[in-house]
Formats: C-alpha cells, sequence, structure tokens
C-alpha cells in the first residue's frame, strides 16, 4: 500500500496516550499499519496512512482514540454537504 | 437416510399420477394401479405416458415455499436443527452471478439468506466465521474452505459486501449479537468465540460484543484467501494479512460497476449536448444539432474513459495525490487525442471548448472514483472537492457558453 499515499495532514485520527492501555487491539483492526504497539502504549506511526475508517476508535477498549469516521467517497461527501453530516450514514 | 427419503418420495410420486405435457394439450390422468398398493418402480422407457422424460425427482430437502440454493448439499443436524452444508466449489452459475454483479446488474439483489451455514462436517469445537449476505462476499469465503470444518455465520448486510457494510453500519454490534441470539448459536457450539473479517472492525466493536452475548471476536484476515492460513497457524494473522491491497486486477474489476453508475445521468447529458448544439444563428438547426451534437458526446465518452477507466487503471502512476488532478491529466491528454481525430472539422475555438469539456468530465469521474478506493479518507476527500469542484463547475460553464456562442462567431 505504500504506493498508494493520499492527503497528508488531514485525517482527524487523535490518540490520548494517557488513556491507552496497551493492548494492541488498534494494530490488528487497522487496515494501513497507523499503529503500532510499543511497550507498553501504542504509537501512532503512520498518521497520514488513516483512512479515517473508525475501526480503531470503535474497537479501543479504554476510548483512547478518536477520530470522525465516514467514507472517503465524493458521493458521501456531497450528501453530507446538502443533508448534513449527522443525517448521512452510508454511501455509494 | 437420503437415498431411502428419495425412494419413499419417488415412489410417492409415480404412485400419485402421470402428468406431463398438460400444458401442452396432453392430459392427466392417474396410473391404472390403485393407491397405497406398493408396487415396483417402472423402468423409464415403459412408462406409459406421453411427452419427453420426467427430470430428476425432487430433492428430500426440499420445502413448500422454500427454493433451494444450487450451493447446498446437504443438511448437517446439530443441536439446533438442521443446518445447510454448502459447497465450497463455483458452479457456472456462481461465476455468472459473479460477472453480472461486477457489471452492476441486480448487484443490490445479489444475495443469500442471512443465517447459519455449515462447511464439511463441524461440530460443537469448530470455528464460527463470519461474514456478509452480499453473494460475492459469502461465495470468496466459502470457496477458500475446502477441506475445513466450520460454521459460517452470514449477518444481514443487505446484501452488501463486509467493508461497506461496516461502514453503513449493518454489519454491526447489533447483527453480530442478533444473528447469535437468532441462531441459537451458544447451544451449538462449546466455545465462545466468533472470527470476524478484519474489514468488519469499523462497524464491530468487539468489548460491546462480547458484552452483549459471551462471544470474544476474534479478528481474522482481510482476504478470505488468507483464513486457511490463519487458523492453521493457531488463530494468528502475518502483517500482511491486515493489510488492504489495490493492485491492478483489483481496481480493474470495480470499473464496470463505476461505468454502470453513470448510465443514467449520461442520458440526460447527451440530451443536453445535442440541444446545446443545435441551437445558433437560425435558432435552431437540427443538422447542427446532430453534427455538433456528436463531437460533443464523443468528447464526453472520451472523458468518461480518461475518468473513468484509465485513472484506475493507472493510478499509481498518474502524477499527484488528488483524484481531480489526476482526473485533469488524463481528460487533457484524452481532450487532445480527441480534438486531433476530429481534424479540421470543427473550429479553433469549438476544439478549445471540447478540450476543456473532455478535462472537466474527466476530472469529475476521476474525483468519484475516491468512493471506490481503499485508502481515501474523508477528510481528504473533502479537501480535494473543495478545490476541485469550482475548477469543475467554471470549466464546464465556460464550455457551454463557448459551444452555445461559437456558432454566432463563425
Amino acid at each position: 500500500m505504500q504506493n498508494f499515499r493520499y492527503l497528508e495532514n488531514v485525517t482527524t485520527l487523535k490518540l490520548n496516550v494517557d488513556k491507552c492501555i496497551g493492548c494492541g487491539m488498534c494494530e490488528i483492526v487497522c487496515p494501513h499499519k497507523v499503529f503500532k504497539v510499543e511497550k507498553p502504549k501504542a504509537a501512532i506511526i503512520d498518521r497520514d496512512a488513516c483512512m479515517e475508517c473508525g475501526a480503531c476508535a470503535t474497537n479501543c477498549p479504554a476510548e483512547a482514540i478518536s477520530v470522525t469516521p465516514g467514507v472517503g467517497c465524493a458521493s458521501y461527501i456531497f450528501k453530507t454537504w446538502i443533508k448534513g453530516k449527522d443525517a448521512v450514514i452510508g454511501c455509494c | 437416510m437420503k437415498e431411502l427419503l428419495l425412494k419413499k418420495h419417488d415412489a410417492e410420486q409415480d404412485s400419485r399420477a402421470c402428468c406431463s405435457g398438460s400444458a401442452r394439450g396432453g392430459e392427466c390422468k392417474p396410473l391404472s394401479q390403485p393407491l397405497g398398493i406398493p408396487m415396483a418402480r417402472p423402468e423409464e422407457d415403459d412408462v406409459p405416458c406421453c411427452g419427453p422424460k420426467p427430470g430428476p425427482p425432487s430433492s428430500p430437502f426440499e420445502k413448500p415455499g422454500y427454493r433451494m440454493w444450487h450451493f447446498v448439499d446437504g443438511f448437517t443436524d446439530t443441536s439446533v436443527g438442521p443446518v445447510p452444508r454448502i459447497e465450497t466449489t463455483m458452479r457456472i452459475k456462481d461465476i455468472a452471478g459473479t460477472l453480472k454483479a461486477r457489471l452492476g446488474i441486480s448487484r443490490d439483489r445479489y444475495r443469500v439468506a442471512p443465517g447459519l451455514y455449515s462447511v464439511g462436517n463441524p461440530g460443537v469445537d469448530s470455528p464460527v466465521l463470519v461474514t456478509a449476505n452480499y453473494k460475492l462476499s459469502f461465495d470468496s469465503l466459502r470457496r477458500e474452505l475446502s477441506s475445513v470444518d466450520a460454521w459460517i455465520l452470514v449477518l444481514d448486510t443487505r446484501g452488501v459486501n463486509v467493508w461497506c457494510a461496516a461502514g453503513k453500519r449493518t454489519f454491526s454490534t447489533e447483527e453480530v449479537i442478533r444473528q447469535v441470539d437468532l441462531v441459537g448459536l451458544e447451544r451449538l457450539v462449546a466455545h465462545r468465540e466468533l472470527i470476524l473479517p478484519q474489514l468488519g472492525a469499523p462497524g464491530v466493536s468487539s468489548q460491546a460484543v462480547k458484552k452483549g452475548c459471551g462471544f470474544k471476536v476474534i479478528w481474522g484476515p482481510i482476504r478470505a484467501a488468507d483464513i486457511k492460513a490463519f487458523l492453521t497457524n493457531g488463530r494468528k494473522a502475518e502483517a500482511d494479512m491486515r493489510q488492504v491491497t489495490f493492485a491492478i486486477g483489483e481496481r480493474t474489476v470495480l470499473i464496470p460497476v463505476e461505468l454502470s453508475l453513470i448510465v443514467k445521468p449520461s442520458l440526460i447529458i447527451f440530451l443536453t449536448l445535442f440541444i446545446l448544439s443545435g441551437i445558433g444563428p437560425d435558432i435552431f438547426s437540427f443538422s447542427a444539432a446532430w453534427f455538433r451534437g456528436l463531437h460533443g458526446t464523443v468528447a464526453y465518452l472520451f472523458g468518461v474513459l480518461a475518468g473513468a477507466v484509465v485513472v484506475p487503471i493507472l493510478l499509481p502512476w498518474v502524477p499527484m495525490r488528488q483524484f481531480y488532478i489526476k482526473g485533469i491529466l488524463t481528460g487533457l491528454t484524452a481532450g487532445i487525442f480527441v480534438i486531433l481525430s476530429l481534424g479540421g472539422t470543427i473550429s479553433r475555438l469549438e476544439s478549445l471548448t471540447l478540450l476543456l469539456f473532455t478535462t472537466a468530465v474527466s476530472s469529475y469521474a476521476a474525483m468519484n472514483f475516491t468512493g471506490a478506493t481503499p485508502y481515501t479518507s474523508p477528510s481528504g476527500v473533502e479537501k480535494e472537492m473543495r478545490q476541485g469542484i469550482p475548477i469543475q463547475i467554471i470549466a464546464v460553464a465556460t464550455a457551454v457558453i463557448a459551444w452555445v456562442a461559437a456558432p454566432f462567431l463563425n
């Protein structure tokens, strides 16, 4: 996936290291190797690879990760512009 | 047991009536032998009947009001009732169905019934694999399960694949818990583990599933092709099993569906093009509408080709990260090709207009491909749309004005 890089400095991903318990769940569920657990805690090692799917935040038992989840898809963004972000769940 | 049932079934059918070809005017007559008296099964050639030979008898598993799926080859008896056992090989029907879905034909109805299935000869300790009820997802899983004994729990994702369904929250915590309860999974297996595809993680919270139904979620590999290795490897996924890929083949299969989605708007665009092309000093000219309209249509189609076909195929090699710029680059190339091949049949202004139009269409089509890629973030797509859409609107508006003005200037 290294030959597919998208825009930099846009992701809403945040990791609160104080809350992190180092369970490694984020590293397991992330499809883009954004996290690595460097004992005792997780670290974001490739922030710009994040596609904001929300898998990490949904599965973090310590609620240490926050991200505004959504679908990286033009027609989804159109819908959020028209109806507002909360009214749109899926897309294409 | 199966054979016995079959024989019984046959005998019943044979003793009842001989009824074939009644639609073609043949009569439906009862056999001369009375009911209830055991009779030898007649040789098919000897059957005193009209019309072609009857087909094979109905399967003993058929039930009134239901239709058997061709991939079910029997039922496993369990403590929660009979569970369909599925084949792991693809038939012509499956391949044809995949092809149709890939072309976007009745794709939203290409689904299997949610619930519990079995593969091989699973027992109380066999793993439970969870998947979506899009038939393509279901097929890609079962074809990898030859010589595996497992239970398959299919969620009702409304016929959507695992990752998209997780994004739409139909492959969800609630749906996992609902199906586990519905099929009575805790009475079926002795363990308390579910293996979910990793791409279901945006929709499913493992800790909430555990709390909701007592089953522990184990995140399996992304691709069904790795499931066997995952199971034999002590349920550990290698690093590459956890990363999405987007190789040229994976990109190319997505193109037909993308194209099928723009057929309808394209028809409206064609109509508009022909109408705009007819406007001129004579108020409206049908020959101009036809001649210039065709040019516009060709320019449009090349824009679609450049944005929705060339960009996906050449994705890593087209410069720039923004899709709308990738589309501009391929669109300019395609547009130059269009005006070169149309030669001197149109004015210079019209040529430039077509170039602008092809480029704008390509840019928009390429931007739309973001939805099919596995690496674009919504924040990123929104950012590039804020730049790209104004450019596309200005380009199309300029092109329309120039196209309508051209006949007045010549």
